[in-house]
């Protein structure tokens, strides 16, 4: 379980990026974060993945405070970045230098089979194209097995093609292990497409402005009418979250419970 | 200490024809103008249109180096002149590549460090040899202490520079992977650094190549340059051009040894020059 208790963020310059964020994440759940820019969706990110330290209030894993990069949390970022002195297999075993070489290897060989890549093994990352790199990018994160997977932004330079096939490919990814997923998006269609819950943020400080619930059946159909209620209901509050005469939907100390349609 | 680095087999097929030009015609090309200047120079003295006196034909430089390599004088003074080259080249290199580290890696260093090093850096490098004369002496010491300060500058600046300019994104990639400082240094600071650090060098071996000429300018009794100021002194313009020639020989070769050796470490490179072949 992946507990956010009041993550506030204010930056040295003053800027209040984030204010008292909290929420209760189950393991194997997938949850998206959407809003504007500004909102504070990077920074909460940053904060989970322990890259960057929140001002005040915690983020715990299983009981274990994060403050620093954990063994159980992977990212991946909006762009691959990859390492390009490093071919396309040892990028993906960058963060199995642990392990004894054949099983390394073993597990490298893995990876690239699953996400469809194995004739690119000796490949330089330059070579690659954008999907391509990011399959990378997210085999080398999966690979350690982490427990939770933070993903900013993570198709957002894509095409749209590329990007579909990409959110597939990922929810395939995700059942064999089953990790939690945190995304952060500004896609709508992306967020209903993955996520069990869409935590919808406001800007000015960043915050949370509406929780909504997905309870629709995986694989799921992006033409069906549920699908399209359940876009309307995040643009809805998209739209709601803008309008600084709307108050915010959630009790702050209560995150979770608010419905209000 | 190892770098950490892959070496993936070559991907690229090239055409087995077009392999072949790739490999002896490029080369070829470079060497058409200074090949057709020396011919067309050999000419204009044979034909008599001028004496080659004092601008002596290829033919006559040519024969003085030969002359020279018989009575073993020429192997005497390239060994004097490298050695120098040599030794400055790694004190300088040594110095730079420790001073650059620390001045990019830690800000406070920097701060402290770096005004003074760029100020000394302002102060052209041949006026510190009366200085180094009356420290120093004459002899060697002096020599090898001008030419590791002309390697100095441009090894320090580019190992600073490359360590300042390393993409924090990739940083960040270590960090989540959460190396430790030393993992940090080995795998993501010093691969991502290598490039740079090898321009610096060769601009560092380069400045090595002309202190030394000037170091040996200054008093030596062996050496290119001794062979230079002799020339000048005793009237032969030949000896002095093949030392000349000489000097080109060695400071490409040297310079095509640095690249060659980084060569394997550096294939990863997505450079304009790969795809035009500018190597």
């Amino acid at each position: 379980m992946l507990v956010l208790d009041r993550v506030s963020k204010i930056y040295p310059n003053g800027v209040n990026a984030l204010e008292r964020f909290s929420a209760e994440i189950r393991l194997g759940e997938i949850v998206a974060i959407i809003g504007g820019s500004g909102c504070g969706k990077s920074t909460l990110l940053r904060a989970i993945a322990g890259l960057d330290r929140a001002t005040s209030g915690s983020v715990t894993l299983d009981g274990v405070a994060i403050t620093a990069p954990h063994a159980k949390i992977g990212i991946i970022f909006q762009e691959p970045r990859l390492l390009p002195w490093l071919s396309v297999a040892d990028n993906i075993g960058f963060g199995l230098s642990d392990l004894p070489r054949a099983l390394r290897r073993d597990k490298v060989a893995g990876a690239l089979a699953r996400v469809g890549l194995a004739d690119k093994a000796t490949a330089w990352p330059r070579e690659l194209s954008g999907g391509q790199a990011q399959r990378v990018a997210i085999a080398r994160a999966l690979v350690p097995q982490p427990e939770v997977l933070l993903l900013d932004e993570p198709f957002s330079a894509l095409d749209a093609f590329t990007r579909r096939d990409l959110q597939d490919h990922l929810l395939d990814l995700w059942a064999d292990t089953r990790p939690t997923l945190v995304l952060v998006t500004h896609d709508v269609d992306e967020a209903v497409v993955l996520a069990d819950r869409v935590f919808v943020m406001r800007p000015r400080p960043g915050r949370l402005f509406e929780e909504i619930t997905i309870n629709l059946a995986r694989p799921r159909d992006r033409t069906s009418e549920l699908f399209g209620n359940f876009k309307r209901r995040v643009l809805t509050a998209l739209d709601r979250s803008l309008d600084r005469n709307v108050p915010d939907r959630v009790a702050k100390s209560n995150a979770g419970e608010a419905m209000w349609w | 200490m190892t770098v950490e680095l892959s070496a993936p087999a070559q991907t690229e097929v090239i055409p087995a024809a077009s392999s072949r030009l790739r490999r002896y015609a490029r080369p070829a090309l470079g060497l058409l103008l200074p090949v057709g200047v020396a011919l067309v120079w050999e000419m204009m003295v044979w034909l008599g249109l001028s004496n080659g006196r004092l601008v002596p034909p290829p033919s006559k430089i040519f024969a003085t180096i030969v002359e020279l390599a018989r009575s073993g004088e020429l192997t005497h003074h390239i060994v004097a002149t490298l050695s120098r080259v040599f030794a400055g080249f790694a004190l300088g290199v040594v110095a730079g590549t420790l001073l650059g580290a620390v001045s990019g890696y830690w800000g406070l260093a920097r701060r402290l460090l770096d005004p003074t090093v760029q100020a000394l850096r302002a102060i052209p490098s041949i006026a510190w040899v009366p200085l180094f004369i009356l420290w120093l002496g004459i002899f060697e010491t002096s020599k090898v202490a001008l030419i590791a300060v002309g390697v100095f500058f441009p090894v320090y600046l580019g190992v600073m520079g490359a360590i300042l300019s390393v993409d924090r994104k990739i940083v960040e990639v270590g960090r989540t992977f959460r190396l430790s400082g030393p993992a940090m240094i080995r795998r993501i600071l010093l691969p991502a650094v290598l490039p740079a650090y090898v321009v610096a060098l060769r601009v560092g071996l380069g400045l090595g190549w002309m202190f030394v000429v000037a170091a040996e300018f200054m008093g030596a009794s062996e050496g290119l340059g001794y062979l230079l100021i002799d020339g000048q002194q005793l009237g032969k313009p030949a000896q002095i051009l093949a030392a000349i020639v000489i000097f080109a020989v060695l400071g490409k070769t040297t310079d095509w040894l640095i690249e060659i050796g980084f060569a394997p470490l550096l294939r990863w490179q997505d450079a304009f020059g790969r795809q035009s072949g500018a190597a």
